[in-house]
């Protein structure tokens, strides 16, 4: 188990009242496969969310569903307010609001890193040029790779391309943010730099959505951890309940498991 | 790591060794041969017979080519011009037949008074190439790539110079109404910019450019499509359909990926169409078969007709090259850029073409390199293509009855350095357009 050295300032996580998602019975459907059950699950402004799970129970698929990058068949997700529906603009407005950082960091291998981190705003927010470079090295600043801006993705480690997609989401200010299994392309020096940008990222209130197998990162910074199986949630609780008092026996199978060596 | 290990190992190195020349048998030329042709027994006796091969042909083709006449009126003249010079039985190139005839190669029946019209259109259409091929030429220079189409068609046609002039004013009027209308609903904004431009040029078009015409009578002198001929014919059917046929493939291509059903079932449908049938076919649809289905009397230019074959042709492949460039993009680049929020267009554009059109280059620069050479099958509906409409033109003459090889090789020699300079061409841009292990 990966174990979080730093001390973590939780002075700005708070979780307020709002609702940031709210997912209700919803299900979804790989032809006859039926990839997710009856999701529901609400997440305030401010929360910071770990999913876990074995691997094809789901979890990626949920998160992938709150900003469409797979469609649900039936329930309801609503993302700050608007529901999301096979209307094209609420689509656009609710991926333009979220952030997303993947597996494989999919960052634009043809543009520079500063490219990388200024296309969606010059030309989803209609941000000048040079306003939009500005903010990008603030972020690149951020996340500690402000001298790589003018090289290309493939001239960078595996840890630094994951800290630029980083940086790339959080260029369009997004309210929200998800990772789906961000470090688990990285080597094991590589994932701390990754958690150490996403612990500052929590430490200034980022509501955040994790599938992560960090479960170092877990109990540092989440405020809930989410355990799915077979497509459904099976437990969430607080992460001390959730590791030291696991209620369900799959649960208690996983934790095992994972935390056995 | 036990403790016994770590000393039984141990070792420290107190002088370092100098830099030392490899022996003599493991380098320079030596070492190349034998690598390269002297390897074993079977690698011998082939670069024996492979000499042996090169040797032979080198023996008909130096001599050929070193007692090669350039000064001679005809074909008699010219062969005893090699017997003299070289003895009887001496063998030799007319290549006088090149300097004697290369006008009519180059530019077909294009009348000769008007020889600068072409040469200038092609002086000017390197300056269009510039911008778009190399990215140091200015950017601004794209608007005279813009604008060269209609430059060169009024210099290669001549006739009233307001046919190009109104034929550009349609692009105007759509770009107008697209403009108008872009911010209120893209879709209806093209669908509508479309119909104003088609207005224009069926219905509008002709009576303005006869009024124009009348008004201010500027013209050059006309010159028909069947003077045409050559290396002329050669590159302005190549390089229309090449420029042409680059995005309707992308629109093909992209159309075939689409998930309307639509779109994709008129994709797929054209591509597999045109992939299923020769090109002569077109070709002859183009020049018979269409004029059954005008209306009498309709004069539709031949090499109109021609180029829009030829495109057609080529973007069915092109499109095949792209499909596979656009499948060997990672899903992930699709999915970044939709997590983004980049709408469709904008992903496509920005993010997935760069990439897919970067891989299909080879691909692409191939299928390129094709059709210029299949624009000699022009001869098949009554152009003068170089190779052999010309050609035979060339060898009916009395003056040069009876030669054979120096046309072929002396047409030859310019296609190769056209698709060469091509092949060159596409491996200088991926060359540049190189981003990994730099």
């Amino acid at each position: 188990m990966e174990t979080i050295e730093r001390a973590v300032d939780t002075s700005h996580m708070k979780v307020s009242d709002e609702v940031a998602i709210q997912i209700s019975q919803m299900n979804k459907w790989y032809g006859q496969f039926h990839v997710l059950r009856d999701i529901n699950l609400t997440v305030n402004r401010g929360e910071r969310i770990v999913i876990c799970g074995p691997s094809g129970s789901g979890k990626s698929t949920l998160i992938r569903c709150i900003n469409r990058l797979e469609e649900h068949q039936s329930g309801q997700i609503v993302v700050d307010g608007t529901e999301l529906t096979s209307d094209l603009k609420n689509i656009d407005k609710v991926r333009s609001e979220v952030g997303m950082v993947f597996q494989h960091f999919n960052l634009f291998p043809h543009l520079t890193i500063l490219e990388n981190c200024t296309l969606a705003p010059i030309w989803v927010r209609k941000i000048p040029k040079a306003e939009a470079e500005e903010t990008a090295m603030h972020f690149l600043r951020k996340v500690k790779i402000p001298e790589q801006a003018n090289k290309y993705p493939g001239q960078l480690s595996g840890g630094q391309q994951q800290r630029v997609a980083i940086a790339r989401s959080l260029c369009m200010k997004p309210r929200i943010m998800l990772f789906d299994e961000p470090t688990s392309a990285l080597d094991p020096e590589m994932i701390k730099e990754v958690l150490d940008t996403m612990i500052s990222l929590a430490e200034e209130g980022m509501t955040m959505l994790c599938v992560t197998h960090e479960m170092g990162f877990a109990q540092a910074v989440a405020n809930r951890v989410v355990f799915m199986d077979q497509g459904q949630i099976v437990e969430q609780n607080t992460p001390r309940e959730f590791f030291n008092n696991p209620q369900s026996e799959r649960t208690k199978l996983f934790l095992s498991q994972i935390l056995g060596h | 790591m036990s403790e016994t290990g770590t000393q039984t190992v141990r070792f420290v190195r107190d002088t370092m060794l100098p830099e030392a020349a490899p022996p003599a048998s493991q380098s320079g030329a030596v070492k190349w041969l034998r690598e390269n042709l002297f390897s074993g027994w079977l690698n011998t006796i082939l670069t024996i017979i492979g000499a042996l091969v090169l040797f032979q042909i080198l023996r008909g083709l130096v001599p050929w080519f070193a007692h090669s006449v350039w000064n001679a009126q005809t074909l008699g003249e010219c062969r005893q011009i090699i017997a003299e010079t070289w003895g009887e039985g001496a063998r030799g190139a007319c290549l006088a037949v090149v300097r004697d005839r290369w006008a009519q190669w180059t530019f077909g029946f294009y009348p000769a008074h008007l020889y600068w019209r072409p040469v200038l259109a092609l002086v000017l259409l390197f300056a269009a190439l510039a911008p778009i091929l190399f990215s140091a030429v200015p950017r601004r220079l794209m608007a005279f790539s813009a604008l060269f189409p209609f430059v060169g068609y009024y210099l290669l046609w001549g006739g009233t110079i307001w046919t190009p002039v109104v034929a550009l004013a349609g692009f105007v009027v759509g770009y107008a109404v697209w403009r108008a209308l872009a911010r209120r609903n893209a879709l209806a904004a093209i669908l509508l910019a479309l119909v104003a431009a088609l207005v224009w040029w069926l219905l509008l078009a002709g009576p303005v450019e006869r009024a124009l015409a009348q008004v201010a009578p500027l013209a050059l002198q006309s010159v028909r499509s069947s003077s045409f001929g050559g290396f002329v014919l050669a590159l302005t059917i190549g390089v229309s359909a090449i420029s042409l046929s680059l995005p309707l493939g992308i629109m093909l291509a992209l159309g075939r990926q689409s998930d309307m059903f639509l779109i994709k079932t008129l994709s797929v449908c054209f591509i597999e169409f045109i992939r299923g049938v020769p090109l002569i076919t077109l070709l002859f649809t183009a020049s018979l078969l269409l004029n059954y289905f005008l209306p009498p009397g309709t004069n539709f230019d031949i090499i109109l007709r021609v180029i829009i074959m030829v495109t057609l042709f080529a973007a069915a492949y092109i499109a095949e090259v792209i499909r596979g460039g656009l499948a060997a993009l990672p899903r992930g680049q699709y999915e970044a850029a939709d997590a983004l929020g980049l709408d469709y267009f904008q992903a496509q554009r920005l993010i997935v073409l760069p990439q897919a059109l970067k891989i299909s280059i080879p691909g692409i620069v191939s299928t390129f390199i094709g059709l210029f050479k299949d624009t000699t099958l022009v001869v098949f509906v009554g152009l003068l293509d170089p190779l052999k409409g010309i050609t035979d033109a060339v060898r009916a003459s009395t003056d040069w009855k009876g030669i054979y090889w120096e046309p072929y090789i002396f047409v030859g020699f310019i296609f190769f350095l056209f698709c060469f300079g091509m092949s060159r061409y596409s491996m200088y841009l991926e060359r540049r357009l190189k981003r990994d292990h730099r």
